[in-house]
């Protein structure tokens, strides 16, 4: 039981919420509330006021989520929020539903998809786009609709080539509507 | 036998009744206003050619004209989601509130429980609760589609739902509560209201089974009565006609807990008759005519039960 988890072990079973900042961490590797707005910030100029109200946790080694609401830390339950990021390895991994719901307004490192290349990224295809001149790694793919740019997902963009990370999953959503 | 015919002393119109039922259903999606507006989803299904109509009750509800439109950008982006037009009834009986603490008893996969994030602005605790762990993936897929950041996913019996893992035992935690602002009861049922979508519902129909299903929804409408405030809604609804399900459901809690029937505001333009106060030799509380019945042949869509409790202590 959660009762019998020392304060200082992250425990796979359980929700435990983020330190406000690197000082009060308690918890080896555990990244801080601040640190993980500031991740987003950094990398894609989300604006760090679309993360009040939100709190966020660690469930597993790494597996950060982020929850629009207060319960008691740390919670034993099968899901809080939103899975929004991977840490706890050298460059964050942020997830697909995760771009999509807070990348709307993101202003850095935001690649354009052309319709075909959209499909296809959300196909789950690798592609050759040697436009792009930013910074390697994590991208929010976008694309176009209902006149307005929305984010796709993540691409991890590497030597000129933009790998698709849109989840099996998400991929069969792009045709199925009953 | 077609159960069916059970119900045709209730109904205004039997043979629309009957010929309701044999129709399909068209295809309905509700647009998802966590991550986008209606004018947008229905300007993306325009530039998309995918023909659809709004429900006259509801401009966020809207029938497709072909179920199966191909390549579809909104879905992929997570602004519609397939719901059946009926089902999205019990959340707007339910008016939840943003920042308010909200139980769905029966949540997977979670349409409903994800329409109520969506009134509730995304914001609040909402506890989405499911008995089988395979439908809570389907629920926690769809709520991850649909943006959604403020659900708790749970996994409990809903008989007998302990608050121990919200802090009901530990108040000096921050944060910890053991009463939800509001219920919803979406009990699993005999789903004779489905029979348009899926006919076989009809040909397994038993009364043993409605006799089961029936101490299971008891159980779980009386837990959800009881952890709920005082002043606090819980709304309990099924896919149902069956009296033994409906009324007779509410009637056994009305006398066992501190709640009582109360008028809820069906939208405009959307049909439906009173509960019934007597079946089969039974009598129910008065108050149950305050439920709402939904027949297929009313507003073209499938038959439905739903009803709001205040809770009193």
């Amino acid at each position: 039981m959660s009762d019998d988890t020392a304060p200082d072990e992250n425990w796979g079973q359980q929700f435990d919420r983020l330190p406000p900042t690197a000082d009060d961490r308690v918890v080896d590797g555990r990244p801080s509330r601040e640190e993980v707005i500031d991740w987003w910030d950094e990398r894609f100029g989300v604006d760090p006021a679309v993360f009040d109200g939100y709190t966020f946790w660690e469930k597993g080694a790494g597996k950060i989520w982020a929850f629009h609401g207060e319960v008691v830390d740390p919670i034993e339950v099968e899901g809080l929020g939103m899975r929004i990021l991977r840490t706890r390895q050298r460059h964050w991994k942020p997830s697909t539903n995760a771009v999509q719901r807070f990348c709307g307004d993101a202003t850095r490192n935001v690649i354009e998809l052309s319709p075909g290349e959209a499909k296809a990224f959300v196909d789950g295809h690798d592609q050759q786009l040697d436009r792009w001149e930013g910074d390697w790694g994590y991208l929010t793919a976008a694309h176009e609709i209902a006149g307005e740019l929305e984010p796709l997902g993540v691409g991890l963009y590497l030597h000129g080539e933009l790998r698709s990370t849109v989840p099996k999953g998400r991929q069969e959503d792009l045709v199925k509507l009953d | 036998m077609n159960p069916l015919q059970r119900y045709a002393p209730l109904v205004d119109d039997e043979e629309a009744f009957f010929a309701a039922c044999e129709r399909p259903l068209p295809s309905v999606v509700r647009v998802n206003t966590i991550k986008t507006t209606v004018a947008r989803a229905r300007e993306a299904l325009d530039d998309e050619g995918v023909a659809y109509e709004p429900t006259d009750w509801h401009p966020g509800i809207l029938k497709l004209e072909d179920s199966s439109p191909g390549t579809n950008w909104p879905y992929f982006h997570g602004w519609l989601h397939g719901q059946e037009e009926v089902s999205a009834l019990p959340a707007i009986a339910l008016d939840p509130q943003p920042g308010e603490r909200v139980w769905d008893t029966c949540a997977a996969p979670g349409s409903k429980t994800t329409q109520i994030a969506a009134m509730m602005d995304d914001e609040g605790v909402l506890v989405g609760n499911d008995n089988n762990l395979g439908r809570l993936s389907a629920l926690r897929h769809n709520a991850e589609r649909l943006g959604v950041t403020n659900l708790v996913v749970s996994n409990q019996d809903a008989r007998n739902f302990s608050m121990k893992p919200y802090g009901e035992r530990t108040p000096e935690r921050d944060a910890s509560f053991e009463q939800f602002d509001r219920v919803l009861v979406d009990a699993p049922c005999s789903c004779e209201g489905t029979c348009r979508k899926n006919p076989d519902v009809l040909d397994e129909w038993t009364m043993n089974h409605v006799k089961s299903v029936a101490g299971i929804q008891k159980g779980i409408l009386r837990r959800a009565v009881q952890v709920t405030k005082a002043g606090g809604t819980v709304v309990y609804s099924t896919c149902t006609f069956a009296p033994e399900e409906n009324e007779a459901i509410l009637d056994f809690v009305l006398e066992r807990e501190d709640c009582e029937v109360v008028e809820w505001d069906v939208p405009d333009g959307f049909e439906t008759a009173p509960g019934i106060t007597e079946w089969e030799g039974d009598e129910y509380d008065p108050s149950v005519t305050k439920a709402r019945r939904v027949y297929p042949h009313h507003n073209d869509t499938g038959g439905f039960f739903t009803a709001k409790l205040e809770v009193t202590a």
